[in-house]
C-alpha cells in the first residue's frame, strides 16, 4: 500500500506493508535520529513531532499517519533555536552515550517553541517521557534550563515517582529467591 | 561556540583538567548516522532468534522445513547445525576465568528465552513470522529455579560436562563457581569481640538497561575476510572468542565499534554476535541482529541476585576486629563472570574496613532463570548493599554516630589490602597498597553538605524525614591483568591521529584519551583526531571495563604521546645542535633552549619531508596496582508512614577518582551511576515467576528512574592525586554506583526506624516493615 505523508518539510509518498510502524519507516528512509529502543512506547528514543506533538514514532502506523506532518531532529536543521539546545547540550555535558539525544533535543524544543514559562518542573515534565540512563538527567535539565534563560539553575529534584507506574507484584517464590 | 566548530578546550596547558567538549559530541547531537543500525549494507538479511519456552529441556528434534518453505526466509540454524564448541560468552582476558560452558546453540535449553534456532530472512517481518514455522520437540526437564535448591540437589545437574579447564562444578553439581579465603582467625575474633552483629541481605536481580539494544550486523568483506560491526564494549576479546567457536583464525575477522549506546557492563560479553556472523558465513550474505527490549530484559544479562550474610565483631569503642561474608549467588543458566564478579563482591567491598580478621565465603550456582553477568559495580554494589548497611546496624548498637564508627574503621593511605592478594581476577599475589585516598576529605565535606546532624523537617505531617551515609571503594582496572596500548602518529599540520583500542561507550573515553594526548603534546584537544575500537587499525585493549580506560588506556596513551614527543625531540635536537630533553612541547610549538622555535606544523613538516621519516609511536601500558577511586555518598529521605513510599530529596556524593581529567565528564558518570543506583534501591527488579519466566520483560513494569524520580543531586570531586596514575588519574565510573542503595536505605531507617534488608525497598516492603515495626511497638508497650 501507498501512504501519503509530510516529513521534514517534504511530501513523500511511501510504499509501505500494512502494519509497518513509523520508526520503521523513518528510519528506512533515512532519519537515522530517530531511535529504536523499547516499541512499546516507554523509552522515547524514537520521539517525533506529529501535527507539531511530541510522539513516541514505535507506536505509531505508518498508515495512521497519511497526510499528516512529521518532523524529526533531521528536519530541524538550521533551526536557531535547535542550535542553541545543540550547542547547550555540548557545553553542559548534557550528552553521554548520545542515544536518547535526539529525542531529548526534541522534546525541550517543543517545551522552548511553545513560548511558555519554562521551570524546573515544567523541564523535568516535559523530559520525563524519556529515558536516559547514562545522565541522571542533570545536564540535560541544565543544558534546557540555559537556553529559557536560567543558565546555572540550581535544581531541586524531581518529586519522585518511585515504582508507583505499573510495577506488578512481586511473585510469592521471587519473594524468597536472594 | 558554534555548533559548526566545537572547540572549548582550555589552553594547550590546560588540557587535562578542563571540561573540554566530547569529542563524538557534535555527530551525536546532530543525530548523525554513528551508531551500529544506523548504516545497513546491500543486500542485509535480518536475523531473529528461536527462544526456549522453557527453564530446562532437551531439544529432541526441530523441523525448519516449514519455515525453510516460506518465500523471504534464507536460513534456519539449529544445534544440529553448528558443531558444539564449549566457550564462555563472558569478554575477558584469555584465559578467561569463567567456566566453559556455554555452546552458540545448545542441545539443551537452559532458562526461558535460551537459544532454541536463528533465523535469517530478507525482511525483519519473514524472520519473525519463519520462528512460528518451526517446529521444536522438547523433553523437558526438571527446572531449578532457586539458588537454595541448585546448590543442594546433585540429582539434576543443569550442565552435566565439567568445565575442560576445570573450572566450576559441571558434571558433580550445580556450583558455578566457589571461593573460600580466609585471613587471621576470624572465629576467635568473634569470640573476643564486646558485640557481634549478624545479618542476612538479599539483592535483587537487574537489568543494565542501555537504551540501545545489541546490536550487531557482519558481512564478508571482498576478500571473504569476516567483519562484524557491533555495540560492544569488547572488540578485542570478542575477535577472539569468535574465532574460537568459528574455527577460523583471528586474522579472518575484523571486529569494529562505532558509536554505543551505553553497555554498563551487559555489552562487555558476546551476547548475539557469533549469530550473526555463522549467519553471514553461512550465507555469504550480511546479516543484522538486534534485540528487542523484551529479549534484552529476558535474555541479556542481569546483576547477580545474593544472598548475603555478614557477621561482623566490633570492641565497644566501634573497632570493626572481624568480618565474615558469606554469599549465596546466582548465575542463572551460565556462568558468565560468575567467579569474578562474586569475588569483587568481597575483594572491593571487605578492604573498606581492614580489619586483621576476615572470612569471605562464595557459593555461586546454576540455576534456570536467565543468565546473569557484569554490570556496573560487578559485585560491588551487593556487598556494600550488606557492608554499609551492616555499619549502621552496628552504630545503632553502640549507641555511636554511624559516621564516627566509619571514620574510626575505614582504610587510610599506606595500608594495604590483605584480600587483593588472595584473590585477584585469575591472577592472585598482588598486594594492594593505597597510595592515594581523598576518603577522609569526602566524608567530611560530603557530610557537610548534607546537613550531617541537622535533620530537616519533614514537608508533611504523613511524612518522617531520615538522613543517611554509606562509604565505597572500586578499582582502577584489574591488578597485573588488564593492560591497553595506543598509537600517536603525526600528520603534516602538527595535529596527530590518535589510535586506541579502548572502547567508548558513551562514557567519553575517546574524549579524556585525546585530552591526555594533547596535554603531553602541547597541542589543543582539536588537533587530537580519535579513531577507536577496530581491530583491524587500532592497537589492542581489553575494552570498557573493571574501570579501566582513564587509568590503563590513559596510561598507555600517555606512554605513546611521551614518545612521539622524544622522536620529535631527537629530529629538532640535530637540527638545532642542542640537547634532545632541553626541547619543550607546548602552545603547539616546539621551544629549543635559545630560544629558538617552531611551531608544530612546522615541526611536522621538517620531520616528514626534511628528515623524511614518519613520527609514531605506539605504547603498551600494565598496571600491577589497581588504585581504589573512593566515594562517601549521603541521602536526605522522606518515608510516607501511610503509603511506605520513599522519597529522596536530595543526595550527596563526594568522589575521590584522583585528578577528574575531564570534570564535567567525570561528574555525569556519578549523576548516571547514582540514577541506576536508585532504582536499584527503590523500586528495579526482574521478577520470575514459578515457570522460569520473566514477569516484567517491559519498560512500563520493569522501571529505570525518570527526569521525575531524581532528586537534587550534589556531586562534589575531591581529588586526591593518585601517583601511578596518568596526569593523576583514577577511575570513576562504577564506584559511585556502590553507596546509593545503602546511603538510601540507611536514611529510611534513620526516619521510620525500620530496616530494610532486601532490596528494593518497594513502597509494599516498607509499608509491611512499619505494621511489623507497630505490632513491637505494641507488644513491648503492653
Amino acid at each position: 500500500m501507498k501512504v501519503e505523508l509530510t516529513v521534514n518539510g517534504a511530501p513523500v509518498a511511501w510504499e509501505i506493508a500494512p502494519g509497518d510502524r513509523l520508526l520503521d519507516s523513518l528510519r528506512a528512509h533515512g532519519c537515522a535520529s530517530v531511535k529504536r529502543g523499547c516499541e512499546t512506547g516507554d523509552c522515547g528514543c524514537c520521539t517525533i513531532l506529529l501535527d507539531g506533538e511530541p510522539a513516541a514514532s514505535c507506536v505509531v502506523a505508518t498508515a495512521a499517519a497519511r497526510g499528516r506532518n512529521v518532523v524529526t531532529l533531521e528536519g530541524l536543521r538550521g533551526d536557531p533555536l535547535l542550535a542553541r539546545l545543540q550547542e547547550a547540550f555540548l557545553a553542559e555535558g548534557a550528552v553521554q552515550c548520545g542515544y536518547c539525544t535526539p529525542a531529548l533535543l526534541l522534546v525541550a524544543w517543543t517545551l522552548l517553541q511553545s513560548g511558555g514559562p519554562v521551570d524546573e518542573a515544567t523541564a523535568r515534565h516535559a523530559l520525563s517521557g524519556s529515558l536516559c540512563r547514562c545522565t541522571g538527567y542533570v545536564k540535560p535539565l541544565r543544558a534546557l534550563l540555559a537556553v529559557a534563560g536560567r543558565p546555572g539553575a540550581q535544581l531541586r529534584g524531581g518529586r519522585g515517582e518511585n515504582g508507583l507506574r505499573g510495577r506488578p507484584a512481586a511473585a510469592p517464590r521471587g519473594e524468597e529467591r536472594p | 561556540m558554534s555548533v559548526e566548530a566545537p572547540e572549548r578546550a582550555a589552553g594547550p596547558n590546560g588540557v587535562v583538567g578542563a571540561n573540554a567538549t566530547r569529542v563524538d559530541g557534535l555527530a551525536l547531537v546532530r543525530g548523525e548516522p554513528v551508531f551500529t543500525d544506523d548504516v545497513h549494507p546491500e543486500g542485509m538479511l535480518w536475523a531473529k532468534v528461536l527462544a526456549s519456552p522453557h527453564a530446562h529441556a532437551r531439544i529432541v528434534r526441530v523441523d525448519a522445513a516449514r519455515a525453510l518453505a516460506h518465500p523471504g526466509v534464507v536460513a534456519v540454524l539449529w544445534h544440529a547445525d553448528v558443531k558444539p564448541i564449549l566457550h564462555t560468552r563472558a569478554g575477558q582476558s584469555w584465559p578467561e576465568p569463567s567456566p566453559y560452558d556455554t555452546t552458540v546453540l545448545p542441545e539443551k535449553v537452559r532458562h526461558v528465552g535460551d537459544r532454541v534456532a536463528v533465523v535469517a530472512a530478507r525482511t525483519l517481518r519473514a524472520a519473525e513470522e519463519a520462528l512460528a514455522l518451526i517446529d521444536v520437540e522438547y523433553a523437558l526437564l526438571p527446572a531449578i529455579l532457586d539458588p537454595e535448591e541448585a546448590l543442594r540437589r546433585t540429582d539434576v545437574l543443569i550442565h552435566e560436562a565439567p568445565d575442560p579447564r576445570g573450572i566450576g562444578g559441571g558434571g558433580r553439581d550445580n556450583v558455578a563457581a566457589r571461593i573460600d579465603i580466609r585471613v587471621g582467625d576470624v572465629e576467635g575474633a568473634l569470640a573476643a569481640a564486646d558485640l557481634v552483629v549478624e545479618r542476612v541481605y538479599h539483592v535483587p536481580r537487574v537489568q543494565a538497561s542501555h537504551l540501545e539494544p545489541h546490536v550487531a550486523i557482519a558481512w564478508l568483506d571482498p576478500d571473504g575476510r569476516l567483519v562484524v560491526k557491533t555495540s560492544t564494549q569488547v572488540p578485542f576479546h570478542l575477535r577472539r572468542i569468535l574465532a574460537r567457536v568459528l574455527e577460523i583464525p583471528e586474522a579472518r575477522i575484523r571486529v569494529i565499534k562505532p558509536r554505543v549506546g551505553g553497555g554498563f557492563g551487559d555489552k562487555q560479553e558476546m551476547v548475539i554476535e557469533d549469530l550473526v556472523a555463522l549467519l553471514a558465513l553461512r550465507t555469504g550474505k550480511p546479516v543484522r541482529l538486534e534485540m528487542t527490549r523484551a529479549e534484552e530484559l529476558i535474555a541479556a544479562r542481569h546483576r547477580h541476585p545474593q544472598r548475603i550474610t555478614l557477621t561482623t565483631g566490633v570492641m565497644r569503642d566501634g573497632r570493626i576486629v572481624a568480618n565474615r561474608m558469606a554469599v549465596l549467588a546466582d548465575t542463572g543458566a551460565y556462568g558468565s563472570h560468575a567467579l569474578t564478579v562474586q569475588g569483587n563482591t568481597g575483594q572491593k567491598v571487605l578492604p573498606l574496613y581492614p580489619c586483621p580478621n576476615l572470612h569471605f565465603h562464595v557459593d555461586c550456582v546454576y540455576t534456570n532463570t536467565p543468565i546473569c553477568g557484569a554490570f556496573r559495580g560487578y559485585g560491588a554494589p551487593q556487598g556494600f548493599f550488606a557492608l554499609e548497611s551492616q555499619v549502621d546496624v552496628i552504630a545503632r548498637e553502640l549507641g555511636m554516630d554511624p559516621l564516627e564508627v566509619r571514620r574510626l574503621n575505614h582504610i587510610r593511605e599506606g595500608q594495604t589490602d590483605p584480600l587483593s592478594a588472595r584473590l585477584g581476577e585469575g591472577k592472585s599475589g598482588l598486594v594492594r597498597v593505597v597510595r592515594s585516598s581523598g576518603l577522609a576529605e569526602a566524608i567530611t565535606r560530603g557530610a557537610e553538605a548534607i546537613g550531617w546532624g541537622r535533620k530537616r523537617r519533614p514537608s508533611a505531617p504523613h511524612l518522617r524525614r531520615g538522613l543517611g551515609v554509606a562509604l565505597a571503594m572500586q578499582g582502577s582496572g584489574i591488578a597485573g591483568v588488564d593492560w591497553a596500548a595506543a598509537t600517536v602518529k603525526l600528520n603534516d599540520d602538527g595535529s596527530v591521529n590518535l589510535l586506541v583500542g579502548a572502547t567508548d561507550i558513551g562514557q567519553g573515553s575517546d574524549t579524556v584519551l585525546a585530552q591526555i594526548c594533547a596535554q603531553t603534546l602541547g597541542l589543543p584537544l582539536s588537533k587530537v583526531i580519535v579513531l577507536s575500537s577496530d581491530t583491524d587499525l587500532t592497537p589492542f585493549d581489553v575494552g570498557a571495563y573493571a574501570s579501566s580506560t582513564t587509568y590503563v588506556s590513559g596510561g598507555a596513551v600517555e606512554k605513546a604521546a611521551r614518545e612521539l614527543r622524544g622522536q620529535l625531540a631527537a629530529i629538532l635536537a640535530g637540527k638545532w645542535g642542542c640537547a634532545a630533553e632541553a626541547i619543550a612541547f607546548a602552545d603547539e610549538r616546539a621551544r629549543g633552549p635559545d630560544g629558538r622555535s617552531l611551531s608544530m606544523r612546522e615541526v611536522a613538516l621538517t620531520a616528514l619531508y626534511e628528515a623524511k621519516t614518519q613520527p609514531a609511536a605506539t605504547a603498551s601500558h600494565m598496571s600491577n596496582e589497581s588504585p581504589p577511586p573512593f566515594a562517601a555518598q549521603f541521602a536526605d529521605v522522606e518515608v510516607d508512614v501511610e503509603t511506605g513510599e520513599v522519597f529522596v530529596r536530595r543526595f550527596v556524593s563526594a568522589v575521590d577518582c584522583g585528578v577528574a581529567i575531564n570534570p564535567q565528564l567525570t561528574e555525569g558518570q556519578i549523576e548516571g551511576a547514582v540514577a541506576q543506583a536508585l532504582g536499584y534501591a527503590l523500586f528495579e527488579e526482574v521478577l520470575i515467576d514459578d515457570q522460569g519466566r520473566v514477569r516484567n520483560p517491559n519498560f512500563l513494569d520493569y522501571k529505570i528512574a525518570t527526569a521525575m524520580d531524581m532528586p537534587e543531586l550534589v556531586t562534589l570531586l575531591v581529588p586526591a592525586p593518585e601517583p601511578t596514575g596518568p596526569y593523576g588519574a583514577k577511575a570513576a565510573g562504577e564506584v559511585p554506583i556502590d553507596g546509593p542503595a545503602p546511603a538510601i536505605l540507611n536514611a529510611i531507617a534513620d526516619a521510620v526506624g525500620v530496616r530494610i534488608t532486601r532490596l528494593p525497598a518497594t513502597p509494599e516492603r516498607v509499608w509491611q516493615a512499619l505494621r511489623e515495626k507497630a505490632k513491637r511497638d505494641l507488644a513491648s508497650a503492653s
